[in-house]
């Protein structure tokens, strides 16, 4: 009786790679270039210098967890739209889009990953500035009340306004795919916007488009009804508008 | 396998790739040759579904490539050798290549090997490369999925002779082994010793194609003596039909032992004696770059040993 050894079945050549290995790709991305990874090494740098100083220096009343975790993040929301920005247009600035897409022609696929990779960054820098605020908030052990004391609405606002500013930035690099405009004008437009809202007749529409100033409460206090639509709106104008031109121009974009 | 059928692409209003079509067989190595901006290029990214053409069709693999599952397991590809992150480390960018893939990161300190960079070149930024190391790099980025097909862009540029010499040989076996090879070149003489067919395009148009030996053929032998009379005497002696060459010396209508053979009759001393390199490919060539100075030497023959011919 002879057995016929059943084939073992190989990893197929032909196997498509999946979104959780194409993300995968993306976050180490972000972290195999010098460039990459001293910006998220300055960005967890900034973010314990700056609770260490309110530690140091500000008042007990600044010392609770709640408002060590807003000192926290607030590097994160400044640098981390710029990694963002970073993972789409370093493709096209280094023209490594050329071997990406010849190995992913999907171009869809590869923006899915990266927008993927993005939150998932975001989502491990806000455990370190949660862990961060902790430790500091144990050490420094402030004589008030209620230290500890924060809602878990709060904390996944907190959690929120980085992750938008991390969306916004993804979608100025895709819209502009190249560095230094996008980094530009992903600071500059917003300061731009608030401008117009000086002018009275642009204040009420500011009130809904500006996201500065929608998401300016998402940090400090629990955002009511009327201010989650203002927040969403203002999304459509600095998150989605940018995404869509940016989704339209990848997937035509010629390579060279 | 790949077939390009009427490719066409127009940029800014101009035909930059006009009505294309080849076909590379599994087993040969198919030279892709034209000067500088004929085209070359935007055939290969049409071919990768990295720009899209404007009429005809590319297959690759028999269908088109953007519809292959996971490209680089069957397709290799090196279109730009300095599209790499300055930034990223060598080994690094072949490690990534092998996530996306598939195929096991053991495969990087392999394919550095096999591509002559050794550990510490693998270790250092794609900043600190030459050309050359470059190259070599995106061959061992086209090689790591272990394909069928490889399309390689100008792979030669960069290289020094001994580089040279080392890839000639890996496509030579690539294809030996029933690999289909597809690489450009600007210089007739980087494709000519490699390549089983060629494809000559100029200003977006194929100009020629063929094989290496029916666009070659027919062009005999160059020879050349210190003594032009006593040659002529020889050859004249020996039956040979002889013309002046281009450059000194005179080109026969026969293979290089029957000049050979006719100079040692007469007892001639050459100096050089070759295989012509088809004088109608080198002129069709030679009207194509016109104008652009780096495109084409002019040596008309390919020199072999000569010292023993006149022995």
């Amino acid at each position: 009786m002879s057995a016929i050894a059943a084939p073992t079945p190989a990893p197929s050549r032909d196997a498509r790679p999946g979104l959780v290995r194409l993300t995968g790709v993306e976050l180490r991305k972000m972290v195999d270039t010098r460039a990459g990874l001293w910006l998220l090494i300055t960005t967890a740098g900034l973010t314990l210098a700056a609770v260490a100083i309110v530690c140091a220096a500000g008042n007990a009343q600044d010392q609770t967890f709640r408002s060590l975790l807003e000192v926290a993040i607030a590097p994160s929301s400044i640098l981390l739209p710029i990694v963002g920005i970073l993972l789409i247009t370093s493709e096209w600035t280094q023209r490594t889009a050329l071997v990406t897409f010849a190995l992913v022609p999907q171009r869809g696929r590869v923006l899915i990953a990266k927008l993927l990779a993005g939150l998932l960054l975001t989502l491990a820098a806000f455990l370190l500035c949660v862990a961060v605020a902790a430790v500091a908030v144990a050490i420094v052990n402030a004589d008030v009340d209620d230290v500890w004391t924060i809602s878990g609405a709060l904390v996944l606002q907190d959690l929120l306004s980085i992750a938008i500013v991390m969306a916004v930035g993804l979608a100025f690099g895709t819209a502009l795919l190249a560095s230094a405009p996008a980094i530009v004008l992903y600071f500059a437009l917003p300061i731009a916007f608030a401008a117009l809202g000086a002018l009275s007749f642009f204040d009420k529409i500011a009130d809904w488009t500006d996201m500065t100033r929608t998401t300016s409460p998402i940090t400090s206090e629990l955002l009511s009804g009327t201010e989650w639509a203002r927040v969403g709106v203002s999304l459509l104008v600095w998150l989605a508008l940018p995404l869509v031109v940016g989704i339209w121009r990848v997937r035509r974009e010629e390579l060279r | 396998m790949i077939e390009c059928d009427g490719l066409t692409k127009r940029l800014g209003g101009r035909t930059v790739v006009d009505d294309v079509s080849f076909r590379c067989e599994p087993g040969t190595v198919t030279g892709f040759l034209g000067p500088n901006g004929a085209g070359k290029t935007t055939t290969m990214r049409m071919l990768c579904d990295l720009s899209p053409a404007d009429g005809g069709t590319a297959r690759v693999l028999g269908g088109r490539y953007r519809e292959l599952p996971n490209p680089g397991r069957r397709v290799g590809i090196l279109l730009d050798a300095s599209a790499q992150h300055p930034g990223r480390r060598g080994r690094e960018v072949l490690a990534l290549a092998a996530q996306v893939m598939g195929v096991p990161e053991t495969r990087v300190a392999e394919l550095l090997r096999r591509v002559g960079l050794d550990e510490s070149a693998g270790r250092k930024r794609v900043r600190q490369y030459s050309l050359g190391m470059r190259q070599r790099l995106g061959i061992a980025h086209a090689l790591i999925g272990d394909p069928e097909v490889l399309i390689l862009d100008e792979p030669a540029n960069g290289l020094d002779p001994e580089g040279m010499r080392w890839m000639r040989e890996l496509l030579r076996d690539f294809a030996d082994r029933g690999g289909t090879v597809l690489l450009s070149s600007h210089l007739l003489h980087e494709v000519e010793a490699t390549a089983d067919r060629l494809v000559i395009i100029g200003n977006g148009r194929i100009q020629a194609q063929g094989t290496r030996d029916e666009l070659l053929q027919g062009s005999g032998t160059v020879v050349e003596a210190r003594d032009e009379a006593a040659l002529r005497a020889a050859l004249d002696a020996a039956g040979l039909a002889a013309r002046p060459g281009s450059d000194g010396g005179f080109v026969v209508e026969a293979d290089p032992e029957e000049v050979g053979r006719a100079a040692l009759a007469g007892g001639v001393a050459l100096r050089r004696l070759g295989v012509s390199e088809g004088a109608g490919l080198e002129q069709l060539f030679f009207d194509l770059t016109a104008g652009a100075p780096d495109a084409f030497p002019t040596a008309a023959a390919t020199d072999t040993d000569l010292t023993e011919a006149a022995r």
